[in-house]
């Protein structure tokens, strides 16, 4: 039962209709307050829809929407205590970037001291001081999105909404600003609501993840949570590169114990965590490649296969193994002494795979 | 990108029409008008110089200054009337409506029709016993005046207003291109900044449109002084000079009054006129082009 | 903080500002369509109705008389052939000055886009500058050199006077419109081995179905529209219907026939209108690209 004043933004029973088509059906999500909530999600899951709504943006059908305490499912974006940050940054062209930062705060009639010490704080935190004067036009793509945040900074709200903000940028300043938008809310605290697609910066940036797919939210919780304990086969699928191992097989109960079977693997499952009694019949098995690992004496349960291609990563080395029908990926750190065609022995601990129901592919 | 080209190649060769036509037509016309109006010929060119007599005769004419006072009421009333009325009907395109290519439609048909058919069908609305004035006063309001198009003052004004009638539809579609290209997150952003609607209108949206814009007004203000089948049509040039515009004049020295130096004269002022509106704004666009 | 009720979507005031927007725009529709209608309601009505006056009502009493005499029998000062005879004339220049401009343009453009002809921006920045300036620069000169080859007043005289200035403007609509292509097709075509006019008739070309559509319309409605050139060039055989339309409002003998002048106007407008109704998004593409010059 969460405590009501810690929650910033709650979603009730969101029903969301497109073309008489529903995009969002009856979808609930509570978020704490300070908390770094990440929607994530392949294009067309609903997630910018889910945010566009929170921030009133767009028209919903039924349910409401509540932030920082107050019913605003019928109040206007300007009035729900939020501000909101652009994939393309939305900012005001032929504005400066003080000018960029300042309008909202003019058109509501702050008074100028107010709005000159605020623009200033700003500027400050996002390091943007020394570019007050430009056009946006004359900044680089990292430069426009501090500003873009700049203008969300200036209006001291209780919740932040971030739309795919990186998607623009390339990879080196999307690393260098994943980490910047991190310390940022450190130091601030804010609630923040967070659209992506890439799950590296929901990896990094989360308190808490949201996989969305459909429209449906499959799996909420810490990035830890999501990445050990899947809870179905799309989110195991989509967090962690490279993808989780997904092996066909059966369970079997041997006196008493169960194990997976699949062509030339048997794997003792005593150390899974089960969902539910008595599993068996036709399941799938999910074992991410940093956790099988290699065997160092004989003694233990080991599988045997052969390296059927070797990826030279750098700081890890990932080899394709074939064992029967099955192929998979193990990765370990540093280079290999490994040669293709040579066989292995490796051992996959039942504490850190995931069974999925082959029908449901829901978690067992 | 572009082919090596050789000494003299086939692109060279495909292109040879072409300068003929430049050279000859545009370039050696203009400079044998230009010289024409040095001269005093009459029906026929002579060979006389006459230094800047033809334009001292002609900014003595009172026809000819009349014509340059028309275009200086006209050419701002027209292209300030097409500009606002433009916006403003693509402002409210913009604003999600049914029917919208509906009332595109309606609205810039005007401008598929030629100048002749706009100028007699204004020439009918201005009628004061058939048009407007026969209307109004027909529903009741029997000492209803409105004609414009017979009285000396303001004759320049139906002008004004079947121009505006006709190219309204081309700033219409061209601004609601130009507002339609503006990235649409600038609009959730002032929404959620609390900027109300007209605000955004004026002070966001506006001002990246100044490109579209400019280049409307050129292309309108190129219009107003090259106007002349919309004149013959609606007015005639009447009553008597008050409606005459510059082009007529050249026109009418031509070929009525045979007086090619006169008319050569009045054309080379014209072509005064346009480099003077190009000019500048060819200079802006330049200098926008290399800031960016 | 209290909970007010607020649930699902947003209820909806009544929306003064989309009434506003439609009244502006149902405004905006009188005054363009008023002029329309009334020429088409004032054409079907006999003389007696119309001297009655009450230019909005619609006929009582419905007549193609104006029509026919309009078409068949309006007089062109001492002529009375009607405005057929002007139809027809247009259509001869229409024809071919689109033909030509339009395929001189495709060869202009595709010359200043692909490959490096000398002078070619030089040539092109000249072409538009022309375009812009008065024609009254250029009327006499060109009477004069046509008349020296003998077909001044002529056909002839007429379509190269519409090609010479359509040049320019179907030039840049053309290379535009290249520009906007891949280039890798013009490569793959020169590796292939093909020549300068192979790959303009047989890939460029066919590629380019939507300008040319959109050259045509802007062509076609603006050789039919033109009064001035039409009036100097075309000598009294071959007067394009514009020029005819005008003779004909302007030659009155007493009493104006109102209903077949604007018969007559109506036919004159026709071709135009119908390309412009027909062609629907195409005609706004065609003034949009237009209007984007160089």
């Amino acid at each position: 039962m969460d405590n009501v004043n810690a929650v910033s933004v709650a979603v009730n029973d969101l029903t969301i209709q497109y073309n008489s088509l529903k995009v969002i059906d009856g979808l609930n999500l509570s978020i704490q307050r300070g908390e770094f909530l990440v929607l994530l999600g392949p294009s067309g899951c609903g997630k910018s829809t889910l945010l566009n709504s929170i921030a009133g943006l767009m028209d919903i059908l039924d349910g409401e929407i509540w932030i920082s305490g107050r019913n605003v499912t019928w109040a206007q974006p300007k009035d729900r205590g939020i501000a909101m940050v652009f994939q393309s940054y939305a900012l005001y062209p032929h504005m400066s970037v003080s000018e960029n930062l300042s309008f909202g705060l003019r058109v509501s009639g702050l008074p100028k001291g107010e709005i000159k010490e605020r623009v200033a704080e700003a500027a400050r935190l996002l390091q943007i001081e020394s570019l007050m004067n430009r056009k946006p036009s004359e900044l680089s793509g990292g430069q426009r999105q501090r500003v873009a945040i700049g203008r969300a900074l200036v209006r001291k709200v209780d919740v932040f909404l971030f739309d795919e903000p990186l998607s623009n940028l390339d990879a080196k300043l999307r690393n260098e600003l994943r980490v910047e938008l991190k310390k940022l809310h450190l130091a601030l605290g804010n609630t923040m609501i967070y659209v992506t697609h890439d799950q590296v910066e929901a990896m990094t940036l989360a308190d808490r993840i949201a996989v969305m797919k459909g429209g449906i939210i499959q799996q909420l919780g810490s990035p830890e949570e999501i990445y050990q304990y899947p809870s179905n086969q799309f989110v195991a699928g989509f967090i962690g590169s490279p993808i989780m191992n997904f092996i066909e097989g059966e369970i079997g109960h041997v006196e008493g114990v169960p194990r997976f079977y699949s062509d030339g693997l048997v794997i003792d499952l005593t150390n899974y965590r089960f969902s539910q009694e008595s599993v068996s019949g036709r399941v799938i098995l999910g074992v991410r490649c940093e956790n099988i690992r290699l065997a160092k004496s004989s003694a233990e349960a080991v599988q045997h296969g052969t390296i059927d291609f070797i990826e030279t990563l750098g700081a890890d080395t990932v080899i394709w193994v074939q064992t029967g029908a099955n192929r998979f990926a193990i990765r370990m750190p540093g280079t290999s002494k490994f040669e293709r065609n040579s066989s292995v022995k490796f051992v996959i601990d039942a504490a850190h795979v995931s069974l999925f129901d082959t029908e449901t592919t829901m978690r067992l | 990108m572009p082919a090596r080209s050789r000494w003299f190649g086939i692109a060279d060769l495909a292109l040879t029409p072409t300068w003929v036509i430049v050279l000859i037509f545009y370039v050696g016309t203009l400079a044998w008008t230009v010289q024409l109006s040095l001269t005093n010929s009459r029906l026929l060119p002579t060979g006389t110089f006459v230094g800047l007599e033809q334009y001292v005769t002609l900014f003595s004419s009172q026809r000819w200054l009349v014509s340059l006072v028309n275009l200086a009421i006209f050419g701002p009333l027209f292209v300030g009337g097409c500009l606002l009325i433009g916006f403003l009907l693509a402002i409210m395109l913009d604003q999600k409506v049914r029917f919208e290519s509906g009332f595109r439609t309606l609205i810039l048909y005007p401008y598929s029709m030629s100048f002749i058919v706009t100028g007699l069908v204004w020439q009918w609305m201005f009628n004061p016993g058939l048009g407007i004035q026969e209307t109004v006063r027909s529903l009741g309001w029997e000492t209803f005046v409105f004609d414009w198009i017979v009285r000396r003052d303001m004759a320049i004004f139906t002008i004004v207003i079947a121009g505006i009638w006709h190219s309204s539809g081309l700033v219409m579609v061209l601004m609601l291109a130009g507002l339609r290209g503006v990235d649409a997150d600038i609009w959730k952003a002032s929404r959620i900044d609390g900027i109300p609607a007209w605000r955004t209108y004026i002070s966001i949206i506006l001002p990246q449109l100044v490109p579209m814009i400019s280049t409307a007004t050129i292309l309108l203000m190129l219009g107003v002084i090259k106007s002349y089948d919309l004149v013959i049509a609606l007015t005639g040039g009447g009553p008597g000079i008050s409606t005459e515009v510059p082009a007529k004049f050249a026109m009418d020295y031509f070929f009525d009054r045979q007086n090619i130096g006169l008319g050569s004269a009045a054309s080379v002022v014209m072509l005064v006129g346009v480099l003077a509106i190009l000019a500048p704004w060819y200079f802006a666009r330049s200098l926008r082009r290399t800031r960016n | 903080m209290e909970a007010v009720f607020q649930r699902g979507a947003r209820p909806r005031a009544f929306d003064y500002k989309q009434m506003a927007v439609y009244a502006v725009l149902l405004a905006g529709i009188l005054f363009f369509a008023a002029p329309l209608y009334i020429m088409i309601a004032t054409s079907f009505k006999p003389m007696d109705e119309i001297r009655m006056g009450g230019i909005f009502s619609l006929p009582h009493a419905w007549t193609l008389d104006a029509w026919r005499q309009a078409w068949f029998k309006a007089c062109t000062g001492l002529e009375c052939n009607g405005v057929r005879v002007g139809f027809w004339n247009s259509v001869k220049i229409t024809l071919p000055s689109t033909a030509l401009s339009l395929l001189l343009g495709a060869i202009n453009g595709y010359v200043l886009h692909y490959w490096n002809a000398r002078g070619g921006r030089a040539l092109f920045s000249m072409m538009m500058v022309g375009t812009l300036l008065p024609a009254q620069m250029f009327i006499y000169p060109l009477v004069v050199i046509l008349s020296k080859f003998s077909i001044y007043n002529s056909l002839a005289s007429i379509v190269i006077v519409h090609v010479i200035f359509s040049v320019p403007i179907t030039a840049l609509l053309f290379r535009n419109y290249f520009a906007g292509l891949p280039i890798e097709v013009f490569k793959a075509a020169r590796v292939d081995g093909a020549g300068f006019w192979q790959i303009l008739f047989y890939i460029i070309l066919p590629m380019s179905k939507p300008i040319i559509i959109v050259a045509m319309i802007l062509k076609v409605t603006g050789v039919w529209n033109d009064y001035l050139f039409g009036l100097i060039f075309a000598g009294r055989d071959n007067l394009p219907m514009t020029a005819q339309l005008n003779a004909v409002v302007s030659t009155s003998f007493g009493e104006r026939a109102y209903n077949v002048d604007m018969a007559a106007t109506l036919l004159t407008a026709a071709v135009p209108l119908l390309v412009y109704f027909i062609s629907g998004k195409w005609f706004v593409r065609g003034i949009a690209a237009g209007a984007v010059k160089g």
